[in-house]
């Protein structure tokens, strides 16, 4: 009867796929409900793509692949700072050019490898079930890291991010934070790149966070929504990539994008269906008693 | 003399010996905008517990000169002294209250969750509010008639509510200094009642206030001093002694129609302070 949900689980390799695979829903879902709050959607694809050099330079010198996609990661979320904070260019025009840039000059490298098909197919769209236990662990470790950085500064991450002119009189080293944001999402997406691939970490940032925006009231319970859909996302996208035989990483996207659907469609308050009725009930009341509040 | 609601560090004895120095004292303060200049030269002290209206025309740097104030904007000449100091001794003392489209009213908030906001500063960041602060908050709320709302979220509040809000925020800064810019903007007539209400009770608590508004005869009927501001300093003092056609005429140029008998009419591209949803 529940053999189906216990098959895929007598494979290690289904196993420790899960386990990443829940484990960076959950990541991405946390830390997502900031990309989607200050409006980092851009930002974050574009450090996505351009891990990818850092990845192929790791990979030349026989490296570890996750430290050349941290390291690149890290010099795009700095050049990215530094390029936009002069005001010379605006923030989504160097996005746009250093991510660019970046990701041709990865395809470039890559491209003088032999192996590089299989290997950019990866890289761009996870292979959540090659994780080794040491990938494991590594993914664990980095992971707690982010979310424990986001739990110790909640506040100041909340007032930086809602009303930077309060985070600067109540004296809050602003840009010191705005960094440390950024270098924690380098982070997320370089753990998530096996997983769902780079192609597809934006998702995992954006969609669970938007769809906890239109359920939640409150920061921490669009979080903690946000984090169950990241999870079950998951769990549903790799069951479904197992007995479909599809990719896993678009799988568990395509999950999430049909959380999203529903909570657009249904959520209270701010759902289309619920906009409709609510707008239908005051129409019939203006016609009938007025002045009932709702 | 009290400064128990302030962080700032214990005066050196040989200043405590002389009276309290004022409040916020400007000498010859420029500040530039963009690479251009938005204050040329402004030098005023507002003494203790002094209540000033801030006028001026649109671009007449009455933002700039409150972002000054609080160290948003670096001063491109002069000094500012607050409580005699330099800027940076004074994380607690100073409240500001920025325009209401300064910030992104869908954030995931109830109205509580911002008022809070205004006692991080005070304690360690990491620590949550304790009781003392969720009494002051809920002191706040009720002062500006909003603790009905206390639960409600951010985005679903009219525009006087959510003024009300950041004056909310303010006062549970415990403020000795408290500037507002434009609060009286795009609000309804209860929520403008409320901030001006507040007003009085903050002036009788001898703290000092700034608040810059559009509305000229609010400036002239409620407020004891008048500081008369477009670029540079035009005028500063009682609405008598301010609100001269002459004045009137140097900050507002050809805005201003002086008509016969002193009378002075001014027209100004955005309409003052229409009634919002209440």
């Amino acid at each position: 009867m529940t053999s189906w949900i216990t098959t895929p689980l007598s494979y290690g390799f289904m196993q420790r796929g899960l386990l990443a695979a829940v484990m960076v829903g959950v990541l991405c879902a946390v830390i997502g409900c900031y990309v989607v709050l200050r409006s980092m959607a851009f930002l974050g694809d574009a450090l996505a793509h351009s891990i990818l050099p850092g990845v192929a330079v790791a990979y030349l010198l026989e490296g570890n692949l996750l430290i050349g996609a941290l390291g690149a990661a890290l010099i795009v979320a700095l050049g990215i700072g530094l390029f936009s904070r002069h005001g010379v260019v605006k923030e989504d025009t160097a996005i746009g050019i250093i991510f660019a840039a970046a990701l041709s000059l990865g395809i470039v490298l890559i491209s003088t490898m032999h192996t590089y098909a299989v290997d950019l197919t990866h890289i761009l769209f996870g292979n959540v079930l090659g994780v080794s236990s040491y990938d494991l662990r590594l993914t664990a470790l980095l992971g707690g890291g982010v979310l424990a950085g986001l739990l110790i500064l909640y506040r100041p991450f909340l007032v930086v991010s809602f009303d930077p002119v309060l985070a600067s009189t109540l004296r809050l080293p602003e840009q010191l934070l705005r960094t440390l944001l950024l270098v924690l999402l380098a982070v997320t997406i370089v753990v998530s790149m096996q997983t769902v691939g780079v192609g597809l970490v934006a998702a995992m940032l954006v969609t669970p966070g938007a769809t906890a925006y239109l359920l939640a009231r409150r920061l921490p319970g669009m979080m903690g929504l946000a984090a169950l859909i990241g999870a079950l996302s998951s769990l549903c996208g790799l069951y479904l990539s197992f007995y479909l035989n599809v990719a896993s990483g678009a799988a568990i996207v395509l999950v999430a994008t049909a959380a999203f659907i529903v909570a657009y469609l249904f959520a209270p308050r701010r759902g289309l269906l619920w906009d409709r009725w609510r707008s239908q009930r005051s129409r019939t009341q203006t016609s009938g008693s007025a002045g009932v509040p709702d | 003399m009290t400064f128990t609601h302030c962080d700032q560090p214990a005066l050196d004895p040989p200043l405590a010996a002389f009276e309290e120095p004022a409040r916020l004292d400007l000498d010859r303060v420029s500040v530039a905008y963009g690479g251009r200049p938005a204050l040329t030269d402004v030098s005023f002290q507002v003494p203790h517990g002094e209540c000033v209206a801030v006028v001026g025309p649109n671009g007449a740097g009455k933002s700039t000169l409150f972002k000054a104030l609080v160290g948003l904007l670096p001063l491109s000449a002069g000094t500012i002294l607050i409580h005699g100091r330099p800027l940076g001794h004074h994380r607690d003392c100073v409240a500001y209250v920025p325009q209401r489209e300064d910030v992104d009213w869908s954030f995931p908030l109830t109205v509580s969750d911002v008022v809070v906001m205004g006692r991080y500063g005070r304690k360690g960041w990491l620590r949550g509010p304790t009781a003392h602060d969720r009494e002051i908050v809920h002191e706040a709320l009720r002062r500006m008639g909003i603790d009905a709302l206390a639960e409600r979220s951010i985005g679903e509040l009219s525009g006087g509510q959510q003024q009300r809000v950041f004056v909310a925020r303010a006062l549970a800064q415990e403020p000795h200094i408290l500037l507002m810019d434009e609060p009286f903007t795009g609000v309804d007539v209860t929520s403008r009642e409320a901030i001006l209400q507040v007003l009085d009770q903050l002036h009788q608590q001898q703290v000092t206030a700034m608040i810059s508004t559009h509305d000229l005869n609010l400036a002239a009927t409620r407020f004891e001093q008048v500081l008369v501001l477009n670029r540079r300093l035009i005028a500063y003092g009682s609405p008598a002694e301010v609100f001269t056609p002459d004045v009137l005429r140097t900050a507002f140029g050809g805005q201003a129609l002086v008509l016969r008998e002193g009378l002075v009419a001014i027209d100004q591209c955005c309409p003052p302070e229409q009634g919002g949803v209440h």
